[in-house]
């Protein structure tokens, strides 16, 4: 019935979209309603610019199709990193001046303040999430604290679960062979890096399981199938906090990524988009989406001013990516290194997959 | 003869065959205006999208229409090394990715062929305006990659929006810097041996299904109606029930901390660190996949065994032959049909399936759908569309073997 309720509120909010001055599509579920309380109530409060939201599987597969029938009826979207940069590419997208996003409370031009990567040429992150890799902590009280741990059977014995993928995998297994994470991608560039980083995938191959879907890797631990896995950082979250399961994150060795909102070329309400984009990525919106979902704000200013969860007793620092004491070994994923070599990558980690 | 044919006429006086040729002609008319809004239903959703997909695998214009300049001078120079011109022409392009902002496109394009590439081009794009002759040193400047033959066998081959690239790689081979092909190292090979594996595996799972099948149709079918109904039900049932339903209770039964190590472990058959692995690997695929794809097996094979009168085995019986006689010379081939049309279903199904590989597959339990389904995630739809297409070619190959060795005719569906 919900869903039902969801698909038709969606539908009427495409149908209204142009008496609506302001309409935003992202994800839906708890990650919507984070951005429904942190960015477009407090937007309407203070402009009085109603915003509509919207909810898609994934944003960026409606937006490209809008955008190719000259159709557009959203203003921002919510999108992933390669798809905010491949619509860009493909010419899909407004480029937006970082000039118009507002400086930190302490007068740090947004370009320096957002996390190195969040602003590009026609998006402007949001969100940090994170794959880390998490363990059950009733199976080792002294538990594991570095990405070596990770890869460590005799220390740390029991079965390991990783994403099927090359990516983050290898910069994990590299950083878990104690490369610093500054010279991880510099390293993967070389066969030499990518030799070591299987090298090390080697080690742990016998004892582990891949996983493929999100929500895999909190139920293989919940199932004692796997005493270590990588997960994204949110999932873990959720099992932890909201379901009260004994995981813990071991944030050593994480590797980030960013959420983007994007305006498509020929939104219709340009200038209040634009407005919209600029109030929604300020440090204090940021820092109150936190206070519903676990994933990090992308400002560098407004992590000083994540609260608690909203059942009012967790802290929310801790289980930010982004907070100082989890950035220590943290590894920004670099999308031009993927994009560059996804394929080639890919085919190896499969074929080095099936080779048993 | 001639004049005995002319005279046949109908009452207005036409000849009699043509007068039946446009009564044949109308009904067939009927007939195709009755089978019109399936036909066109078939066409629209399902010929058009498949055409439109495997196009995809011989058509990628995202270099050539990007690159006009460099598409002129590979005309003009058909096996010619890049010159003076020829960088000229790059620049002129990067130039005008850069304003149209189609670098990453074109990038992507040769990226596909050559790793490593697309920040090339964007990189290379963003510094287009400085550019200045003579452009051979200007672009070495900027990268040393541009003096790669290989990227430029690549930009040959990208010139034409028609290419053959997305089936050389779904072959595992490689342009070489002299314009032939190659296999590609041996560590980085992986398509043709998981086409292999992927028909080794669903002709596993199709002899497994046929197996089981095989006695439980029996059963069903020689069964008074009313205890076979309820036996029905049970096969029925778990084909009703969601796909990722079952394949989920298969890992809740089947891993390491499941319900069947659990008892072994409890009768002390198996020691409690030699669980054994039964899930997450090639064993959980074929397990998990026989279980789903049962019923296409049941049904077809019930279905043709109802009809089998039990006459003809109690002939058999009073003249003389042992009950095995009976089975493999009497049943056993009036079975055949059901057999052909149940192998056939859940081999082609089981070829094409990647939810429950990907779920319980682990690593070597992976089949090229999988593969498929990660392209088309990557938005490499056109390799997809070139693995799509080996795979459609190497089911239809089946078929006709199928046809030629059994006979499509005696396909019986229920």
């Amino acid at each position: 019935m919900k869903k039902v309720l969801a698909l038709t509120t969606a539908l009427t909010a495409v149908g209204f979209a142009a008496q609506a001055d302001v309409t935003v599509m992202s994800w839906g579920g708890a990650y919507a309603t984070s951005q429904i309380e942190a960015y477009h109530k407090p937007f309407t409060a203070e402009t009085g610019i109603k915003v509509v939201s919207v909810d898609a599987d994934n944003p960026a597969t409606p937006v490209k199709a809008m955008v190719e029938a000259n159709n557009v009826t959203v203003d921002v979207a919510d999108v992933e990193y390669a798809d905010a940069i491949r619509l860009c590419d493909e010419g899909m997208l407004e480029e937006i001046d970082p000039a118009i996003l507002p400086p930190a409370p302490d007068g740090t031009p947004a370009t320096e303040d957002f996390l190195p990567g969040a602003l590009t040429d026609c998006a402007v992150s949001t969100i940090v999430f994170s794959t880390v890799f998490a363990y059950d902590s009733s199976k080792f009280p002294e538990g594991p604290k570095t990405m070596a741990d990770f890869f460590d059977l005799e220390k740390f014995p029991g079965k390991r679960a990783m994403r099927k993928g090359a990516k983050a995998n290898l910069e994990m297994a590299l950083m878990g062979d104690g490369v610093p994470a500054a010279e991880v991608y510099a390293m993967l560039e070389t066969d030499e890096g990518v030799e070591r980083a299987f090298a090390m995938l080697d080690k742990i191959k016998k004892d582990t399981i891949w996983w493929e879907a999100g929500a895999q890797p909190p139920q293989l631990l919940a199932d004692g199938e796997v005493a270590m896995t990588t997960a994204y950082n949110g999932r873990i979250f959720a099992a932890a906090v909201t379901e009260g399961k004994p995981f813990q994150v071991v944030w050593d060795g994480q590797v980030f990524e960013y959420d983007l909102f994007v305006i498509p070329k020929g939104a219709p309400n340009l200038e209040e988009a634009k407005k919209f984009l600029a109030f929604s990525t300020d440090t204090q919106r940021l820092a109150d989406q936190a206070k519903w979902i676990s994933y990090g704000p992308a400002r560098k200013s407004s992590g000083a001013l994540v609260g608690k969860f909203m059942d009012g007793t967790t802290d929310m620092g801790p289980h930010m990516p982004t907070s100082a004491e989890n950035l220590t070994n943290a590894l920004p994923s670099s999308y031009e290194f993927w994009v560059d070599r996804d394929s080639e990558l890919n085919e190896r980690f499969n074929a080095w997959l099936a080779a048993s | 003869m001639t004049d005995a044919t002319q005279l046949l006429t109908t009452a207005d006086g036409r000849p009699l065959k043509a007068a039946l040729a446009a009564a044949q002609a109308r009904a067939r008319r009927k007939a195709f205006f009755l089978v019109a809004p399936l036909l066109l239903f078939v066409v629209v959703t399902f010929i058009l999208p498949i055409g439109q997909m495997l196009q995809r695998s011989i058509y990628h214009d995202g270099f050539s229409s990007n690159a006009p300049a460099l598409a002129a001078w590979f005309d003009e120079n058909p096996d010619a090394m890049p010159d003076e011109a020829a960088y000229a022409a790059l620049a002129a392009d990067l130039l005008l990715m850069k304003n149209n902002k189609t670098a990453g496109e074109a990038g992507t394009r040769i990226n596909y062929t050559v790793s490593g590439t697309r920040s090339l081009f964007t990189s290379s794009a963003r510094n287009a305006d400085d550019l200045q002759p003579p452009f051979t040193d200007a672009l070495l400047a900027v990268d040393q990659k541009w003096a790669d033959p290989l990227i430029w066998q690549a930009m040959r081959a990208a010139a034409s929006p028609y290419t053959t690239d997305f089936y050389l790689i779904a072959l595992d081979r490689q342009r070489t810097a002299d314009g032939g092909t190659e296999v590609v190292a041996e560590n980085q090979r992986i398509y043709l041996w998981l086409f292999g594996k992927t028909f080794v595996l669903s002709a596993v799972i199709t002899i497994v299904c046929l197996l089981l099948a095989f006695p439980i149709a029996h059963l069903l079918a020689t069964l008074p109606m009313s205890k076979s109904n309820l036996l029905m039900i049970l096969v029925l049932l778990p084909f009703w029930t969601s796909l990722l339903v079952r394949t989920t209770s298969w890992i809740v039964l089947l891993q390491g901390q499941g319900v069947v190590n659990n008892v072994l472990v409890s009768l002390g058959l198996v020691a409690d660190d030699g669980r054994i692995t039964m899930i997450y690997n090639q064993t959980g695929t074929i397990i998990v996949m026989t279980h789903i794809l049962l019923p296409f097996m049941v049904l077809p094979l019930y279905s043709v065994m109802r009809t089998i009168k039990p006459s003809y085995a109690r002939a058999a019986r009073s003249l003389g032959a042992t009950s095995w006689t009976t089975f493999r010379r009497i049943y056993l081939p009036q079975t055949l049909p059901g057999m052909g049309a149940g192998a056939l279903l859940v081999f082609i199904l089981a070829v094409g399936y990647y939810i429950t590989p990907a779920l319980v597959g682990g690593a070597d339990g992976q089949l090229i759908s999988n593969m498929i389904q990660f392209h088309m995630s990557k938005s490499n739809w056109s390799l997809a569309a070139a693995l799509s297409g080996m795979l459609l070619l190497g089911v239809l190959l089946l078929y006709w073997l199928y046809d030629r060795l059994v006979g499509i005719d005696k396909l019986k569906l229920g």
